[in-house]
């Protein structure tokens, strides 16, 4: 998947990329480099490959042309990844366990106590409601020691408090030197974010 | 890692008890419709008995089958662990082994009860027991294949038996040919090495194929 080496392992960037899905060119000529740091806001009408991208960046998808290089990222699509039958905190805990972290309950559990879901912490996943899994997904990506997020529509279901902690902590993970790729209809309140926006191309090519 | 992946999976497992209850559920109903359908078949110490437990076991592993990453497709658990594991390979590893743990491993400790329902003879069933505890890892392994190919359709149900049952028929030989000799008290340490040297070869090929399927049903998604 990484086609050349950049000098920074941090920075995600990709020249010339061009997805397609289902046979149909969704965007083509895509150029960025995110450094370290930055937030990129991705804009663009449904349908318009956004989540294709953010897919490709996480390595979920093949069709694509051009290059790109991507960080191991934490990735967010529409499915949260949270097992219904396990507890937020034991999600978390599996979650650790598959990037070979340890896990700090103490640490998660002040992070649940800042989202507003602590006393949810051992009630099963699938006994909450959508924005309080969002929530959990939220504490997952904090915890992670990857630097770079990918993030699909996270504000779906959200309240108006917890966008408020999302912003909040989009903008703490880029002070810190991470970098968010977030794919939103919803603007984003970060300072010094970065807009791409995500256009069909003039011409559809007719094949690859 | 593989200690967070297997405590994850062993408490799916208590909690998700339909994944133990019902396979074995269905093997003893489907013991019963033998008995009552076919009651010169299950005679006492009949000679049928071993291809019919053995083609009973099959089917109550192909039904479990279909589960096996079924809800981790659903909840998005799959794609992540696919992102986010240090070695997918493992994650998939522990699944099929613990998929084993409630549907081969039950039926190995229900054969005693199944066995002689179907005709088995008391002397048949130590070697019964060690046969399919050497050829159910194997199902459940040469099973993942399928199961990772076909998770992504929404009814994969009957293209999952189509792709899995061929690949079965080495273990269902084996597996038989060990039943019928304890039955007639012949020995069978051979027939028990062949079955075990199957179990090893799906265990080399098979969590490795079952990644690549389960990688295209994740692009798919």
């Amino acid at each position: 998947m990484q086609t050349h080496i950049v000098t920074d392992p941090l920075t995600l960037q990709f020249d010339a990329l061009a997805c397609q899905r289902d046979g149909r060119v969704l965007f083509a000529e895509l150029n960025l480099v995110v450094e370290a740091g930055t937030c990129v806001e991705l804009l663009g009408a449904n349908g318009a490959g956004k989540s294709t991208l953010l897919r490709t960046l996480a390595g979920l998808h093949s069709q694509y042309q051009g290059n790109f290089v991507s960080p191991p990222g934490v990735y967010q699509g529409h499915r949260l990844g949270l097992d219904e039958l396990l507890t937020p905190m034991e999600n978390l805990a599996w979650f650790a366990g598959l990037e070979s972290c340890s896990f700090e309950p103490s640490q998660a559990l002040a992070l649940a106590a800042r989202l507003g879901i602590l006393p949810l912490a051992h009630t099963p996943c699938g006994k909450l409601s959508a924005g309080q899994q969002r929530r959990v997904a939220m504490i997952r990506w904090i915890l992670s020691p990857r630097k770079v997020w990918l993030l699909d529509e996270p504000l779906t279901a959200l309240d108006i408090d917890a966008q408020r902690l999302l912003n909040e902590i989009i903008a703490e993970h880029c002070q810190s030197g991470g970098s968010v790729v977030c794919a939103t209809h919803t603007d984003l309140s970060v300072a010094h974010k970065t807009i791409l926006n995500l256009r069909p191309p003039l011409q559809q090519a007719s094949s690859w | 890692m593989v200690g967070a992946l297997l405590l994850r999976e062993w408490k799916i497992l208590l909690r998700a008890r339909a994944s133990i209850v019902n396979p074995l559920a269905f093997l003893l109903l489907s013991t019963l419709l033998f008995a009552i359908a076919a009651p010169q078949l299950v005679a006492e110490a009949s000679q049928q008995a071993s291809g019919i437990l053995w083609v009973l076991v099959l089917f109550t592993q192909l039904l479990s089958l279909d589960a096996m990453f079924r809800r981790d497709y659903d909840s998005g658990t799959l794609e992540q662990s696919m992102i986010m594991a240090d070695v997918p390979f493992v994650a998939v590893l522990i699944r099929i082994f613990v998929q084993w743990l409630g549907t081969g491993l039950v039926i190995v400790i229900a054969t005693p009860v199944i066995g002689p329902l179907l005709g088995l003879s008391w002397a048949a069933v130590p070697g019964t027991m060690l046969a399919l505890l050497l050829g159910t890892p194997a199902l459940s392994l040469l099973g993942s294949i399928g199961a990772g190919i076909t998770v992504g359709f929404s009814r994969g149900g009957i293209i999952l038996a189509l792709l899995v049952l061929p690949l079965f028929l080495p273990v269902l030989i084996f597996g038989t040919d060990i039943v019928n000799a304890a039955g007639a008290g012949l020995n069978y340490t051979a027939q028990a090495y062949w079955l075990a040297l199957i179990t090893l070869a799906a265990l080399i090929v098979s969590p490795f194929a079952a990644l690549a399927g389960l990688k295209i049903s994740v692009e798919m998604q």
